[in-house]
């Protein structure tokens, strides 16, 4: 997954949303002094490569009424994780799913999944869900929910 | 309440904004509509920050050094801190949440020892301990968030 001086310039200028032109690749090949076939390989590639997800009309969940953003997180056995991770990141209101390091004592949790509902019962009935598939392998678990979103932007990279 | 194209355009384009010279002409095509509505219903869900942008989704650590970071902070300076944190420009998103853990940022840097950097001068600008939550594997599948839209 190496990336060049171009990808990453095509990276900078997207990353923020793509120009709502009916030729947005073009506007970015033009501000970048690519061609337009060039700027649509190059992202084509890190399709392929894994550098790009996907590309995506993004919804600002909290916007079209899911108020209520879970991040459940989970103690689970190290010799269980990636399997019990993918089968809850193949949730359907699952958006992320990510392992992440325990800090004991005061942070025992390793697994965390983002659940996303419309009111507090949904966002609890998404992680009693996930509960019910890791069932003995989570020995404990909190639902944190965001009570202010102090800042959110999208990714960025340095300039 | 939303148009049945706002609706479309909402939940159908999370995976697959089409990769082509004319990608709203595409769209217009597939859902039999003309370019010109399709822009007008994009503009307006972006106007309404509905849709938070149309772009390439990057994955995370693919480009720079990311992790999640978490500080317990009393709720009396919960606010100044909380406003120190989000000028940082590698920081991203930055959630108050219900915890003793109670702020929850991602701070984004170039590679891992500036991004150390960043939290270590976090940690003494605001005087509270930052915890580091690096990534160690993302469970990702490729499957769009089923948003239900009707209400």
């Amino acid at each position: 997954m190496s990336l060049d001086v171009i990808d990453r310039q095509i990276i900078q200028a997207t990353q923020a949303g793509l120009p709502l032109v009916t030729e947005p690749y073009q506007a970015v090949a033009e501000q970048l002094g690519l061609t337009t076939e060039d700027v649509m390989q190059r992202m084509q590639a890190m399709q392929d490569n894994g550098v790009i997800r996907r590309i995506a009309a993004v919804p600002n969940h909290y916007k079209i009424g899911y108020r209520f953003n879970g991040m459940t997180v989970w103690d689970v056995d190290d010799q269980q994780v990636d399997m019990l991770g993918r089968r809850v990141a193949e949730l359907s209101f699952v958006s992320h799913c990510y392992q992440r390091p325990r800090h004991l004592p005061e942070w025992p949790y390793n697994l965390f999944a983002m659940v996303h509902g419309k009111t507090e019962q949904d966002a609890e009935q998404q992680a009693a869900i996930i509960a019910e598939l890791l069932g003995d392998s989570s020995c404990q678990h909190q639902v944190l929910y965001s009570t202010k979103i102090l800042k959110k932007t999208g990714l960025r990279i340095a300039g | 309440m939303l148009a049945p194209l706002h609706k479309h355009l909402l939940n159908d384009y999370q995976q697959d904004f089409p990769l082509s010279p004319t990608p709203y002409r595409d769209i217009a095509d597939q859902l039999g509509v003309s370019e010109d509505e399709v822009l007008a219903a994009f503009k307006s869900l972006s106007e309404q920050h509905m849709i938070s942008r149309i772009g390439p989704v990057i994955a995370p650590n693919s480009i720079g050094c990311s992790a999640l970071v978490a500080m317990a902070v009393p709720e009396a300076d919960l606010a100044r801190v909380a406003e120190q944190i989000s000028e940082y420009p590698e920081v991203n998103h930055n959630y108050e949440r219900e915890n003793r853990f109670n702020l929850w940022f991602v701070a984004v840097a170039d590679d891992e020892h500036q991004l150390q950097q960043v939290i270590a001068d976090i940690e003494i600008k605001t005087g509270y301990t930052a915890m580091l939550l690096p990534m160690l594997a993302d469970y990702f599948i490729n499957l769009g968030f089923e948003l239900n839209l009707h209400d």
